[in-house]
């Protein structure tokens, strides 16, 4: 048995997501190598040499996967993967972008978003929204799976020394070409692994009132989110979202500003371990998941808790 | 062109599924059935393009049991020109389904294939990609805008940290995200034509293919619950608690 995990990263830099996936993959087994694959990563590759327990990080460098084209990468880790009894991805936008054709690729099915592992071949992921928890058996001889990074912890990132093994392929279906990215530029720390998340819904009323969410934010090296409402009114771009189709988060502290607590917004955050909920609906199904709730106007409440931490 | 659309029947979104008490499955006696809302998304967006004058035909597809048809018949109202059923009891994965569509996709040589980017009952999100490999089609996941090109098209994607446009050859796979449209609500005369449509229906052996699940579901279990909470009277109670019970600020 032997486990590939696909590591998440830009070309700079290792993401924290890559060390999820990791410890995902050691509750399966302790064969475990890690896949680069990238354009010019090579500040990546050895990043990946430190994290301790990996047998061996595999490095493909070709301007083909530049841009995680899920055509190109679909292929190459459809290749690399055939050795293996198991490939492993965090489920981000852009794991989850392609390993569904390393899955068809292999002729597998793809378990996704699992939140804990019970065995070599037996997991658990939620359904419908997190409402009920699925305990699945694969009968494939490869598993292919994506990792809900907040059901695993990170694993420790140096003190490793991994062999390095440099890829001479070169995948390129030549059918889709990258254009251009707009990346939404923020001092603050990243939505999915922030240890605090303030979210804003509908009762924000607009975009310009997610400033009064900026200074409670600021004073507590928070990540900024919304729920799919807030999104869908057009106050804030979709990349923020939290929920069942958006975000999912589990921060130590979630506080949820007007929000209401839709079902779908509920699954994006309720394994936080701590849930604030303020709303002036004192009946908002919000305060049925929340540790802490307070009924109040929040054109009020968050002046004054921003001037009062 | 030519577009299909996937569409799969789901529980109502506004459906809070609770798991069987014996663990044996999500109790869905009596809920609210409803096409899933990315697939509304795909099939606004596919007559957005026979309105515009890109797409000539429009044609919906989804597999499961003869209930299906009631989806099927709601997308024919909604514009899709006619209407393909692949009738199974069985429980497709996402790989039979994608098998089955590929098999359909053959049959009809379609320009493009619009389909939701996941279905809200499994949460899975892998038909659309698995799809597109089985046809060695390239896909724009995701997609908040297309853009239909000569022999092109530009789908702008969602992505974690903001927006990525990618340029694909034709016939491509788009899988659909919330922003890309709003889908409209069929009209008492369309439903009433729709009914005329053309909706055929075939199985997965008259495809040729091989639907049965790879992964057994050994049980289906509500989640953790949480405690309790308590309703605090201030924000000075609320700051006090988050410092000195739960410890989560400083």
């Amino acid at each position: 048995m032997s486990i590939l995990v696909i590591a998440e990263h830009d070309n700079e830099e290792l993401k924290v997501a890559t060390l999820n996936t990791i410890t995902a993959a050691k509750e399966i087994g302790t064969e475990i190598d890690l896949l680069i694959a990238g354009f010019s990563c090579e500040t990546v590759a050895d990043q990946a040499c430190s994290i301790p327990d990996i047998r061996k990080v595999i490095v493909s460098d070709s301007e083909s996967y530049k841009n995680f084209l899920a055509e190109n990468i679909g292929l190459l880790v459809s290749e690399i993967g055939k050795d293996y009894s198991h490939i492993l991805a965090a489920a981000t936008s852009n794991g989850k972008n392609f390993m569904p054709r390393v899955a068809a690729l292999l002729d597998v099915s793809q378990i996704s978003e699992i939140i804990s592992v019970l065995s070599e071949d037996t997991f658990e992921r939620p359904i419908y929204a997190g409402n009920c928890i699925a305990t699945v058996k694969s009968s494939d001889p490869i598993k292919v799976i994506t990792v809900r990074t907040t059901g695993f912890d990170d694993c420790e990132d140096q003190g490793g020394s991994a062999t390095k093994e440099n890829l001479d392929e070169d995948s390129n279906l030549g059918i889709s070409s990258f254009v251009s990215e707009e990346l939404a530029k923020s001092d603050r720390p990243e939505l999915t692994s922030a240890d605090i998340v303030i979210s804003g819904g509908r009762g924000m009323q607009n975009g310009e009132n997610f400033r009064l969410l900026e200074g409670i934010a600021d004073k507590l090296g928070a990540a900024i989110g919304a729920s799919r409402a807030a999104v869908d009114s057009g106050f804030v771009p979709n990349d923020m979202q939290v929920g069942q189709t958006g975000k999912i988060v589990a921060p130590n502290l979630y506080i949820a500003v007007g929000i209401s607590g839709a079902i779908q917004h509920l699954a994006g955050m309720k394994d936080s371990k701590v849930i604030v909920a303020i709303n002036k609906d004192g009946d908002a199904p919000i305060f049925q998941v929340a540790d802490y709730g307070l009924v109040a106007d929040l054109f009020d409440a968050l002046p004054e808790l921003e001037a009062k931490l | 062109m030519k577009v299909l659309v996937p569409i799969k029947r789901v529980v109502d979104y506004n459906v809070k599924v609770r798991a069987k008490s014996d663990e044996t499955g999500p109790d869905l006696a009596n809920v609210k059935m409803a096409i899933n809302p990315f697939c509304e998304i795909a099939v606004e967006e596919a007559i957005r393009l026979k309105e515009a004058g890109t797409a000539q035909e429009i044609i919906a597809v989804s597999i499961g049991t003869t209930a299906c048809q009631e989806q099927l018949r709601t997308a024919l109202a909604l514009g899709a020109d006619r209407a393909i059923l692949v009738e199974t009891e069985l429980e497709v994965e996402p790989l039979g389904v994608a098998k089955l569509l590929k098999s359909v996709a053959e049959k009809e040589q379609p320009d493009l294939i619009i389909l939701g980017k996941q279905a809200i009952d499994d949460d899975s999100n892998q038909t659309g990609q698995m799809l597109a490999s089985l046809l060695s089609y390239p896909q724009g996941t995701f997609a908040s805008e297309i853009k239909i090109g000569e022999g092109k098209i530009s789908v702008t994607r969602e992505v974690d940290g903001g927006l990525q446009t990618v340029s694909l050859n034709l016939p491509a796979v788009v899988t659909t995200d919330l922003r890309l449209n709003e889908p409209r609500y069929a009209s008492l005369p369309n439903i009433m034509k729709a009914k005329k449509k053309p909706l055929d229906t075939l199985t997965p052996e008259e495809l040729g293919v091989d639907a049965s699940p790879r992964t057994e579901i050994l049980k289906v279990s509500p989640p953790p619950e949480r405690a309790a909470g308590v309703i605090v009277e201030s924000v000075d109670e609320l700051i006090d608690k988050l410092k000195n019970e739960a410890k989560v600020i400083t």
